[in-house]
């Protein structure tokens, strides 16, 4: 490579960029994407395959930016001959414009990320935990079926306040309807991860935790606690399920009658419980 | 170039010979004997209460009170506090003599103020910690191989976890910093020493001493804690978490002393000439870790002493029942971790950027936009921690705050990028074993970078947050950026700094196999995230069998292709020993233009610089984009 060699580098990796991207970029939206996780188990969860799109299909120009011009310059630009003398390249330091247009191309790109990503959990919440006082209410949150989530080594129970504080073990949901969950934990940090509900909310002792989600068809979920929280986490896991809302009713009607019982000898209702102040922790 | 005095020595040479003296083996005995003191002593403050609040009757007074005496016995046997107590008696300061172009191994097994020396204790200390993280990390995965044939108890698993991550995160912190920061700021700078010598020897010890009292946690029934240490787990646990405590107090002392040296060593040590804008770039990357490591480590000093109290003082600052949060932990930890995992990807960026322009044949494109980056890097990683913390339950109005700042940090990050194509760019690419470990670096650092704008986004952060998804994120930064960009390091300067030839053709094979294994690994890990697997659990859903079998067996073969590089480095410097050329790569910053290997004063006078960093490349004209470069050397 001397000096004087005019090859149109530049304008060759532009063109690669190009192709690359065209082709790539449909791909990975109508492709991958429809695959994307968790799914459309619930609003939420499809707001997230929705996202997980956007940022998938925008990581294309910009991962193909740099391997495409990497993989141009060491093709274009090396050295076959490693035994003869050591030649010197251009002693190019710099290129204003080109750094200019880097800083402004990545800087939109990132304003345009935080932006949307901001203007998508002002939505609906995204599933996400809120703590106390969420940031977002969905619109008829009111209403909203409350749900408590509780953890504790090792498992998840599930209380319902709008139905006498019924404690179950397993959880179940109607469809189409707002769940407000409220997570808590009796003892050490957990986190609720309902895959299929896009839902993951971290429990922690004497915190109310509030995730909301629509949920939309009956469905199975997988869930999970997604925090380390002891020696038998790995195997702090249920399956729940989203079922009709006439199945629900009869459900819960039944839980209340099955678990009445039990439930006279649970602590009265309540948005946090402490852990015994002696011993660790527990 | 100007003339400066060499040192003279005004003490006489003290020599001393043999096991006994101040050496590695009376430390151990006096490490011993010390754990044995405090922990006996510990045992007289021994109250009643203590019993009651411990479930397993251990008693983690005696045993921190242990952990802090075998410390300091052990500090104290190799000879730490000779010089201070000698200065309180009066003695006048003395340059410790006996170690300069002494031969044998004997000098390696002590402590040495000789920056070269201790950045060989730092390569071998922390390898021999990178191979038990890295065994531990073989562990883990064959414990994968099925979701229901356990060959661990979930105990002993979760402390392989944990020994993993906090050996990784603990001791790697100073995997490049403490080899090549070490060796090379003082060369690159022009300077025979680094400020202050014994405290740079303090930092290796007390990071071998805190590898010690991790690899101890087996004997007192492990941690289940993971690195992260949340409570109000870690308070139910057992005394293997008082190792946790120990180990991660000595590492973030050790850090802060580390980095403040070398801050002060690059700003106050600078030969005549080494203006800022003609600092190497490598220079400038470990200034930016170092100002991290100073802020960012001693919160986590705090916050682990908050953390004893809370087990033996019956404080409970992390203890909800009591009126503690847990969260307090989760914000100190991460004030402190998320700078901590720039510690780790900085210098990388720096090591890098050093190296692109020696085998691009080219001055390093974009000087200050390199800096910039750095620096802007290190800044933002202290307003950007909760991310982690993104579905706690803490108030969550600063979420989006927390989005644009993570988001922010991809800036300076792809500086970096930029400066690493620029440099390419027209350049005569030589693909040397180190080139190839660079150009590695660059697409395994891409796909952790971009897999982070999932992680950052809130929305798909609910998913991806606590699964492989993360691991897969944060182990193609640390793993596929610093441990990629540590090899490029290694190959390049381990035959300046061992004196011999690594085997080129073998470390192909060994980029390759490590390269292709790596991605193998951690590639399909986004999917297993994404498909609903939690971190750190030791069963998984039967449908994932396919692919955790896939990356058990890659990881694997990763591992024996870090086995191979032992093989490599052992072939080199014991078998083979074919002395090394004084410049192999033609480089032309100052470490290569003396003799190999460096004499025990480096200069025989202090080097004056003038001209450009990177003197590489023809002159070009205007009308191509290029500036004129300065053609005068270092030197």
């Amino acid at each position: 490579m001397n000096t004087a060699d005019h090859t149109p580098h530049f304008r060759r990796v532009a063109l690669l960029w190009l192709i690359a991207t065209a082709i790539l970029t449909p791909i990975v939206i109508f492709v991958f994407g429809p695959g994307l996780p968790p799914g459309n188990g619930s609003a939420q969860a499809a707001g997230q395959v929705t996202d997980n799109t956007v940022l998938l299909a925008l990581s294309v120009p910009v991962a193909m930016a740099v391997l495409v011009t990497l993989g141009y310059e060491i093709w274009a630009f090396r050295e076959r001959d490693l035994t003869g003398p050591v030649l010197d390249g251009p002693a190019i330091t710099g290129n204003s414009s080109v750094q200019m247009w880097w800083l402004i191309i990545t800087t939109s790109l990132v304003l345009f990320l935080a932006g949307f990503g901001s203007v998508r959990l002002l939505e609906d919440g995204s599933g996400g935990g809120q703590g106390p006082s969420p940031l977002v209410n969905p619109a008829g949150y009111k209403h909203a079926l409350q749900v408590q989530v509780l953890a504790q080594q090792w498992n998840f129970t599930y209380r319902y306040p709008g139905y006498g504080g019924v404690e179950t073990p397993m959880l179940e949901l109607p469809a189409n309807t707002l769940v407000e969950f409220h997570v808590t934990s009796l003892d050490v940090v957990h986190s609720f991860w309902a895959y299929q509900l896009g839902v993951k909310a971290d429990a922690n002792p004497g915190v109310d935790n509030i995730a909301y989600v629509n949920t939309t068809h009956p469905t199975l979920i997988n869930i999970h606690c997604a925090e380390l929280c002891g020696v038998w986490h790995g195997y702090m896991f249920q399956t729940g399920k989203v079922v009709s809302k006439a199945d629900f009713a009869s459900w819960i009607q039944g839980a209340q009658k099955t678990y009445a019982p039990a439930a006279k000898n649970l602590t009265p209702y309540s948005k946090t419980y402490f852990p015994s102040p002696l011993g660790r922790g527990a | 170039m100007t003339a400066v005095a060499t040192p003279s020595p005004t003490a006489t040479p003290r020599q001393r010979n043999g096991l006994i003296g101040f050496n590695l083996l009376t430390g151990i005995v006096l490490g011993v004997a010390g754990w044995w003191i405090a922990y006996l002593l510990g045992g007289l403050i021994h109250g009643a209460s203590i019993k009651a609040f411990s479930e397993t009757g251990q008693n983690d007074i005696q045993i921190l009170l242990g952990y802090a005496g075998g410390v300091l016995g052990f500090l104290a046997g190799l000879g730490f506090a000779n010089y201070p107590i000698r200065r309180v008696l009066g003695h006048p300061p003395e340059i410790p003599t006996h170690e300069i172009d002494e031969p044998g191994l004997a000098k390696y097994f002590r402590i040495s103020t000789d920056h070269k020396i201790i950045s060989k204790q730092y390569f071998v200390g922390i390898a021999i910690f990178f191979f038990v993280g890295g065994l531990n990390a073989m562990l883990i995965r064959t414990e994968l191989l099925s979701p229901t044939t356990h060959v661990f108890g979930a105990n002993q698993y979760l402390t392989i976890v944990g020994m993993h991550g906090a050996m990784m995160l603990g001791m790697m912190t100073s995997g490049m910093i403490g080899p090549f920061a070490n060796y090379l700021v003082p060369l690159m700078i022009g300077s025979r020493r680094m400020a202050f010598p014994r405290i740079e020897a303090l930092t290796f010890w007390l990071l071998m001493a805190a590898g010690v009292v991790l690899v101890s946690t087996i004997f007192f029934g492990g941690f289940q804690t993971g690195w992260t240490g949340y409570e109000p787990l870690s308070d139910q646990g057992t005394a293997g978490y008082d190792a946790y405590l120990g180990f991660f107090t000595l590492v973030s002392i050790s850090m802060s002393l580390l980095g403040l040296n070398l801050a002060a060593t690059i700003v106050t040590m600078r030969a005549p000439g080494m203006t800022w804008s003609r600092l190497p770039i490598f220079v400038w990357s470990v200034l930016a870790t170092s100002m991290l490591m100073v802020l960012a480590a001693p919160m986590l000093t705090a916050t682990l002493l908050m953390g004893a109290m809370d087990r033996t003082a019956d404080t409970g600052f992390f203890l909800p029942g009591v009126g503690g949060s847990a969260f307090l932990w989760e914000n100190l930890f991460w004030v402190f971790g998320h700078p901590e995992v720039y510690v780790l990807a900085i210098p990388g960026f720096g090591i890098v950027l050093e190296l692109l322009p020696v085998f691009a044949r080219k001055p390093l494109w974009g000087y200050r936009l390199a800096v910039a980056g750095m620096m802007g890097v290190a800044l933002f990683s202290f307003f950007v921690w909760q991310h982690h913390l993104f579905v706690s339950g803490i108030n969550a109005d600063l979420r989006p705050f927390y989005m644009l700042s993570t988001e922010i940090i991809s800036l300076p990050t792809g500086f970096t990028f930029l400066c690493v194509l620029g440099t390419l760019w027209r350049g005569r690419i030589r693909m040397t074993v180190p080139m190839l470990f660079c150009l590695g670096w660059a697409f395994n650092f891409l796909f952790g970078g971009i897999s982070g704008v999932f992680n950052s986004d809130v929305p798909s952060d609910v998913t991806t947050h606590g699964s492989f998804f993360v691991m897969a994120h944060f182990h193609y930064t640390i793993m596929g950026g610093l441990v990629f960009s540590l090899f490029a390091a290694i190959y390049y300067w381990g035959p300046k700094m061992t004196g011999y030839q690594f085997n080129e053709r073998l470390g192909k094979i060994q980029f390759w196999a490590m390269f292709i294994s790596f991605n193998s690994t951690f590639g399909p890990l986004f999917a297993v995230g994404f498909l609903g697997m939690p971190r750190r659990v030791v069963t998984y859903p039967s449908g994932l069998t396919g692919l955790n079998v896939w990356v058990s067996i890659s990881a694997f073969v990763l591992g024996l292709s870090l086995l191979f590089f032992l093989w490599i480095l052992v072939k080199a410097v014991v078998f083979d020993r074919i002395p090394a050329e004084d410049n192999p790569w033609h480089s032309k910053s100052i470490e290569w233009q003396l003799p190999t290997p460096i004499p025990a004063y480096d200069f025989n006078t202090i080097p004056t610089f003038s001209g450009d960093p990177y003197p590489y490349g023809e002159p070009v004209p205007a009308a191509m984009g290029g500036e004129m470069p300065a053609t005068a050397g270092a030197m």
